[in-house]
């Protein structure tokens, strides 16, 4: 090719601004870009179109007015009295007393359900992610799992009072004159949430752990380390936000199961303890949680003071926008390329409920 | 990439050790410890109802007078006359379930995938935007919430508009009519169920690559038709899991039904005509909830634990029609 | 040190040379000259010849836009049935905006305004439907993207009218469109290959085969045009040669604009060139002619590897 025009003219670097003609002669016609129009469609495909915005439509329409009409009627009923004193039994349901046993409750009931969930949902999970390995067994645990994640809470809570009103675990809560266990009390309530929360816990660690790359483990036992200090040291870390997320969808649900307190948690209002030790006296005891109180409130319980279940309701519901502002942070602290549009519907459906517990199909590379 | 095998026996070569061993079982322990706690919470419910099953036979499922005149006269360990203890015909219970539940899910199943679409295909950036923390929070919120809206605002509204003195008296001799009715507690539970659904399949059609959104367009596909072959197509097993999630909770709904749906043990009859939308229901799942407190009566609570494993068994084989519907994608490399 | 020279602006060619094509001139004319690889001048020399060429679309004096800025300017060419048009030119030079404007492509990802004409035999696309025109007017990417259905599905995706029946595996006994899928597989070379099972996934075929199924998929609705996007650039050589040996089959029954990147591809299969630089046209020709004998300066720079 001719290499002196070439060696002449620095190579690569053409000239910033096009020369000639910055925009078309006047004399030719600009099109501008049609609207996406539905006009040449069939009908039926307009009909489907309207169809989607229609749904679309009576989906805001009535998602707002849910919330506007909790939210109005709930801030117009709450009040700082009732945040900070306890349920008083008076004839006058509205003059008496507000939900602070209840508040206490929930958390009491959370921390407890947490507290056995968590860990054992991360020691499961880290089972079935790196030993369990296909096994018959860990095939079990996992359906298990996801059988658990389907059962309604109020079978779970029946199973937990035939459990807990055995004499031998009378321990764990109250006995009855007779000397009879109760089986109610805010262990063996915390302990059967511990099974909601459970899939929820296993399934985010599980993704977490499948998302590690496997040049991760073999870094390690390259090293010379066993795998339990791998998983320790180099797995768990890895996976501190999946583990967090997990928690606090486990915590979303067992804030808000009604059915497992009602059947365990004992009648009363007021936190009751059992007995005079401190904390063990708390947990051996019965009390009542939000969802509870809202329920005895409302025309189906025997409290009838409608204000002051919607007031805990609203409450109920500022603690589920804040569990829900956690998890989208979390999430979005990952540093992940989920694009993040994508990302909270995949996050906030269902994860571990019914979805199958293997994660995304990808294989370590 | 090793093949699985031998990724395997590599790893098992490497990571041994002793404290791995011991990690070993102290987490083997743990899972199977809890395989164990739940396949032992299944068998005592079954243990526990199998006096129920055992005395009514298949007739269990059957109907033969008024659930709750039985339910009452367990707890109160009076037989009914000419009848055993343990009598007890759960269909208008049965029915109850399957009358709402089955339509709720439908309709929560067409809307939430129009509502779907709609979000993530037409509507604009900004309204997305705000709709999705609004969805967000109705997931999240629990059924007793509902169940109070419902039945201080919705309840009544529906009495006023809907039912007229002229219906009431068409079955008073059976039932009485009220605000909590069956339509309000199909139209609870699809509301309910409807964010998560709408949760799940906007997320699959946000992900489907827009490759093949492209390449439909290219072909001459309107948009309309792009959505439904390609983007529906590749999302069926999120909405195969989305049905299956929102089955098993408008199954396992306890606590609102309870509230909503006029907890009358009776079975709606359709040959009512629309009547009988407005009559009550008494789903299995609020049975259990309101009667909970007989559990530790005898005959009571075989009945209970009875319903109960009726609910523990469809759950399952729910989970399972949920895993049964994705098989076939697979076939063609759609992600399940 | 003497000051760097800016590059000439090209004032010369403003306008296309357009070469009218001699009967049967596309298989001569081979003479390969010392700078042309003796390989490709035998596979040019090789190429079966084409009856009559007719003009399918003509794009007038076009410009595009993405938001504020011309990406194309002032752009001429004739899109010709029974040859291939290759447009060649580094990043950035308005080639694959100038494509996806002939099928309306433009308006999805640029929503761009455009000035001038571009005709498809005679009629204004714009004022065409504009599914119909992409029926007319087909597209195939760089990246395969077969659809996560059968092979079957595939082809026959912008055939069916209605939605397909549920049952996957059966396949739809309509003889039509069976007929039509076979022919589309049969001219995209690919039917020898899958006829064994066209129920197969088609995520299953290999990279080759995917983008062979594109073309399969553009073809099945018989168009009329076939526009190719740097079809070859995510292949290996064995697939690439079947992939340019098929479009110089195809060129008799279907005009073909290819837009590469690789200039040896361009000589390969090409029987007009356009060379594009910031959106002009800088040269239109006969391959030959453009590649053995360029008339613009920096058409050579380009071919002689200045930039790019």
């Amino acid at each position: 090719m001719a290499a002196s025009g070439i060696a002449a003219t620095p190579p690569g670097s053409p000239p910033s601004s096009p020369p000639g003609p910055a925009s078309p002669p006047p004399g030719l016609r600009v099109i501008a870009p049609p609207r996406q129009g539905t006009r040449s469609w069939p009908l039926i495909d307009r009909l489907g179109y309207w169809a989607c915005w229609a749904a679309g439509i009576s989906l805001c329409a009535i998602a707002i007015a849910i919330v506007v009409y909790m939210f109005v009627q709930g801030l117009s009923a709450l009040s700082l009295h009732l945040l900070v004193t306890s349920p008083a039994a008076t004839l006058q349901q509205s003059q008496s007393g507000g939900f602070l046993d209840p508040l206490e409750g929930t958390f009491v009931i959370t921390a407890v359900g947490i507290a056995i969930a968590a860990p054992l949902g991360v020691a499961i999970a880290v089972w079935l992610s790196e030993y369990g390995n296909d096994s018959p067994l860990a095939r079990a645990v996992e359906s298990a799992i996801e059988m658990i994640a389907g059962v309604p809470s109020v079978v779970l809570a029946i199973f937990g009072l035939l459990v807990f009103s055995q004499s031998f675990l009378g321990f764990l809560s109250e006995s009855t004159s007779s000397g009879n266990a109760t089986g109610k009390s805010f262990l063996t309530a915390g302990a059967i949430m511990a099974l909601l929360a459970l899939p929820l816990v296993v399934a985010a660690t599980r993704e977490g752990l499948a998302q590690l790359p496997g040049r991760m483990r073999e870094a390690s036992f390259g090293l010379g380390k066993t795998r339990a200090t791998t998983i320790r040291h180099v797995l768990l870390p890895s996976v501190r936000s999946n583990v967090a997320e997990g928690v606090v969808l486990g915590m979303g649900r067992i804030i808000g199961d009604t059915a497992i307190i009602v059947i365990l948690l004992g009648g009363t209002l007021k936190t009751e303890p059992a007995g005079n030790v401190p904390v063990l006296g708390l947990l051996r005891g019965t009390g009542s949680t939000l969802t509870n109180y809202v329920y005895y409130n409302s025309p189906a319980g025997e409290g009838n003071s409608h204000e002051k279940a919607y007031a805990a309701a609203f409450v109920l519901m500022i603690i589920v926008l804040v569990l829900n502002f956690a998890v989208v942070r979390i999430a979005a602290g990952r540093r992940r390329s989920d694009d993040i549009g994508g990302s909270w519907w995949r996050l906030a459906g269902g994860r571990g409920l019914i979805r199958t517990l293997r994660p995304a199909q990808e294989p370590r590379t | 990439m090793p093949a699985g095998a031998a990724q395997r026996s590599f790893r098992a070569r490497l990571g041994g050790g002793a404290g791995d061993r011991r990690t070993e079982l102290f987490l083997r322990a743990l899972a199977v410890g809890t395989l164990v706690l739940i396949a032992a919470m299944v068998v005592t419910v079954f243990v526990e109802a199998w006096p129920s099953f055992e005395a009514n036979g298949l007739a269990w499922f059957g109907s033969g007078g008024d659930a709750d005149l039985q339910l009452k006269a367990m707890y109160e360990n009076v037989a009914l006359p000419g009848h055993s203890l343990l009598y007890f015909r759960a269909w208008p219970l049965i029915w109850g379930t399957i009358v709402t539940t089955v339509p709720a899910v439908l309709i929560a199943l067409i809307g939430s995938t129009l509502a779907a679409i709609c979000l993530t295909e037409f509507a604009p950036e900004p309204i997305r935007r705000t709709i999705e923390p609004i969805v967000r929070l109705l997931a999240g919120v629990p059924s007793v919430v509902y169940g109070l809206v419902a039945i201080l605002a919705l309840a009544p509204f529906i009495e006023k508009s809907f039912i007229s003195n002229g219906r009431k008296q068409s079955v008073i001799y059976v039932v009485q009519l009220g605000g909590e009715n069956l339509t309000l507690a199909i139209v609870v539970l699809a509301v309910m169920i409807t964010p998560i659904m709408v949760a799940l399949i906007a997320g699959a059609l946000a992900s489907v690559p827009s490759a093949w959104k492209e390449g439909s367009a290219a072909l001459g596909v309107n948009r309309w038709r792009t959505i439904v072959r390609v983007s529906l197509h590749t999302a069926r097993p999120a909405i195969a899991a989305a049905t299956v999630l929102a089955t098993a909770r408008a199954l396992g709904e306890a606590i609102m039904l309870a509230m909503v749906a006029g907890s009358r043990g009776f079975a709606a009859n359709p040959l009512d005509g629309l009547t009988f939308f407005y009559e009550p229901v008494r789903p299995l799942a609020a049975t259990l909830f309101q009667e909970a407190d007989g559990l530790t009566i005898g005959a009571l609570g075989h009945t209970l634990y009875a319903i109960g494993a009726v609910l523990l068994v469809s759950a399952t084989l729910l989970s399972f029609a949920g895993w049964a519907a994705k098989q076939p994608l697979k076939r063609y490399g759609i992600r399940t | 040190m003497s000051p760097v020279k800016p590059i000439r602006r090209i004032a010369v060619d403003r306008e296309p040379n357009v070469v009218e094509p001699a009967p049967g001139a596309n298989g001569g004319g081979a003479a390969a000259t010392a700078a042309r690889p003796s390989a490709s001048a035998r596979l040019r020399a090789a190429r079966p010849a084409v009856g009559d060429v007719r003009e399918r679309m003509k794009v007038e004096s076009v410009w595009l836009a993405y938001g504020e800025n011309w990406v194309v300017r002032d752009v001429s060419l004739p899109v010709r049935q029974g040859e291939v048009l290759a447009l060649i030119g580094a990043s950035g030079s308005g080639k694959t905006t100038l494509l996806r404007s002939l099928n309306r492509l433009t308006e999805i990802t640029a929503g761009g305004a455009r000035a001038g004409a571009i005709t498809l035999d005679g009629e204004e696309i714009h004022e065409l439907e504009v599914n119909t025109l992409r029926r007319r007017v087909s597209m195939v990417f760089q990246q395969p993207n077969p659809f996560p259905m059968s092979i079957y599905d595939n082809v026959a995706y912008s055939l069916a009218e209605q939605s397909p029946p549920r049952g996957r595996r059966r396949r739809r006994h309509n003889a039509e469109i069976d007929h039509a899928v076979r022919d589309a597989l049969t001219r995209a070379g690919l039917y020898d290959e899958v006829a064994g099972d066209l129920d197969r996934s088609a995520l299953r075929l290999s990279g080759g085969q995917q983008q062979r199924l594109c073309i399969a998929r553009a073809l099945a609705a018989k168009p009329e045009v076939l526009l190719l996007d740097e079809p070859c650039s995510a292949l290996d050589p064995i697939s690439t040669a079947t992939i340019e040996d098929l479009i110089v089959g195809l060129r008799e029954s279907v005009a073909i604009v290819i837009v590469t990147h690789n200039l040896q591809q361009a000589f390969r299969v090409a029987d007009h060139v356009a060379f594009m630089h910031l959106g002009e046209l800088v040269e239109y020709g006969p391959a030959e002619q453009v590649f053995d004998r360029p008339a613009a300066q920096r058409t050579r720079e380009y071919i002689g590897g200045a930039f790019g």
